[in-house]
């Protein structure tokens, strides 16, 4: 199955719910339930979909939030308050959860939420 | 989706959605709308004059970076003529305030402005550490808010400026708004919308930020690669005001205008006559020359219940009065330095680059 490079960065504080760690390099397959379920096992008899943002964030909830998911993510997408960059383009110019993620990308959080 | 291009300049490629407008702009555009908006808001509140000394309250963080940033551009750009200093208050938070000082020293380089440090423990003898070890975490938040804004104003006064700008930005207003109306504190109403605001005899402050959304203050120091710190402070449990900017945050990404209709709506109340009556006159502090509505100004009044082991009694009508049945201060009580308003020549030494 093929897979995608995608770097993550995280700016604003928010670094902190991950390890404390700005940037990560990671890898997710090109094709990925619609569901966006991340458990492994379950991808046999599932509906599928081109990776997402959506499943992205998913991914990121699952497997690499150390703590307090509520500071991360709400109602599916994440918490408002929470600028998301899509190769230095805001994310509603790009579709948002919807965009589908190409080899190479770059994708930015920064919190807004930490003081001032 | 295929780029768009942007909506003013038609040439770049749109990177941000404007909140305000909707409107889909390039980096360079989105640079030069944002700073000509901060400019209105200068230029249409008349807030400064050619030769006006300016603190920037600089605490390190996105806002008040991004504020020394823009107003030093704007400063050269359309000559406003001002003389720039960035002021920043210590008070003594280890592993925070200690972290966020370093920023503001780097910031003092990058935008070559001087910069006055003034810690809480020069000024009262107490750090917010040892604030904390003697009251908890209840009412440290109350200490730390009367004793800032004090601070600020001690260290306008050292500097010699005529005027402190802070980086309180739209959202902030916005959320005040909210919260004076949840606690019904309609006097405050009126006067948190306010862009300047200035008592009888206190140096002038205001907001430049006031219309601006935090996120495309965030935004800009993004693409600026501005030098920020963001954490939150390790002793605030204001669980109200983070409730508020929950909900703020919430109504935005239903509708981005509800930040601005908000502010609207706080600048429409008009505080009439007999509820202004019944607010206390100013005096100034008999201990400490500060600005006050009672005799004793209210820093002098949280001192004197952590240095006499009272700390409610600036807060409590109850520990006050246990507090005066022990009789009155004791002459060695620590006090304040005198307060004076800044006037004649400047005296003071800043901190200079290393
Ligand atoms: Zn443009
Ligand atoms: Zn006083």
């Amino acid at each position: 199955m093929s897979t995608l490079n995608l770097k993550i960065e995280f700016g604003g504080g928010l670094e902190l719910l991950f390890s404390n760690q700005r940037s990560y390099q990671i890898a997710l397959p090109s094709l990925v339930p619609k569901d966006n379920s991340t458990a492994e096992e379950s991808l046999a008899m599932k509906e599928m979909k081109a990776l997402d943002v959506d499943y992205l964030i998913h991914h990121m909830r699952d497997h690499m939030l150390q703590e307090r998911v509520e500071l991360f993510m709400e109602k599916d997408t994440v918490r408002p308050g929470i600028l998301v960059l899509i190769n230095d383009t805001d994310w509603e110019l790009e579709g948002e959860g919807d965009y589908k993620l190409q080899e190479g990308d770059e994708v930015v959080f920064i919190s807004t939420l930490h003081g001032g | 989706m295929a780029p768009r291009a942007c909506a003013l300049c038609q040439k770049g490629k749109a990177m941000v959605k404007r909140p305000k407008t909707g409107q889909q702009i390039c980096r360079d555009c989105f640079f030069y709308v944002f700073e000509t908006e901060v400019h209105n808001t200068i230029t249409q509140s008349n807030l400064f004059k050619p030769g006006d000394r300016v603190a920037i309250g600089a605490s390190g963080g996105k806002d008040s970076t991004v504020l020394a940033y823009v107003m030093k551009t704007l400063n050269e750009r359309y000559q406003y003529g001002l003389e720039l200093f960035l002021l920043s208050i210590d008070e003594g938070i280890t592993g925070y305030r200690d972290d966020s000082l370093e920023t503001v020293k780097r910031n003092q380089e990058q935008y070559d402005m001087p910069l006055k440090i003034l810690s809480y423990d020069e000024l009262y003898g107490w750090t917010m550490d040892a604030i904390v070890s003697q009251v908890g975490r209840k009412n440290n938040c109350t200490f730390c808010g009367v004793f800032r804004r004090q601070a600020l104003d001690r260290g306008a006064a050292i500097l010699n400026v005529d005027h402190i700008v802070t980086g309180h930005n739209a959202d902030d207003i916005a959320e005040t708004v909210l919260m004076n109306i949840m606690r019904g504190d309609i006097a405050r109403l009126g006067r948190c919308t306010s862009i300047c605001t200035q008592g009888e005899d206190t140096i002038r402050r205001s907001k430049p930020f006031k219309y601006a959304y935090e996120k495309e203050i965030v935004m800009y120091a993004y693409f600026k690669k501005l030098d920020y710190f963001s954490t939150e402070c390790i002793y605030s449990p204001d669980a109200y005001r983070g409730h508020a900017r929950a909900f703020l945050k919430d109504l935005e990404a239903a509708r981005p205008s509800a930040i601005i209709d908000i502010i609207h709506s706080g600048e429409a109340f008009e505080i009439k006559e007999e509820i202004k009556a019944t607010q206390k006159v100013q005096q100034t502090c008999k201990r400490c020359g500060y600005m006050s509505s009672n005799e004793l100004c209210k820093a002098c009044t949280l001192l004197e219940g952590l240095e006499r082991g009272m700390a409610n009694s600036g807060i409590t009508d109850r520990a006050r009065k246990k507090l005066e049945a022990e009789g009155p201060a004791p002459d060695n009580l620590r006090t304040i330095p005198y307060f004076k308003l800044a006037s004649g020549n400047p005296t003071i030494t800043v901190e200079t680059p290393s």
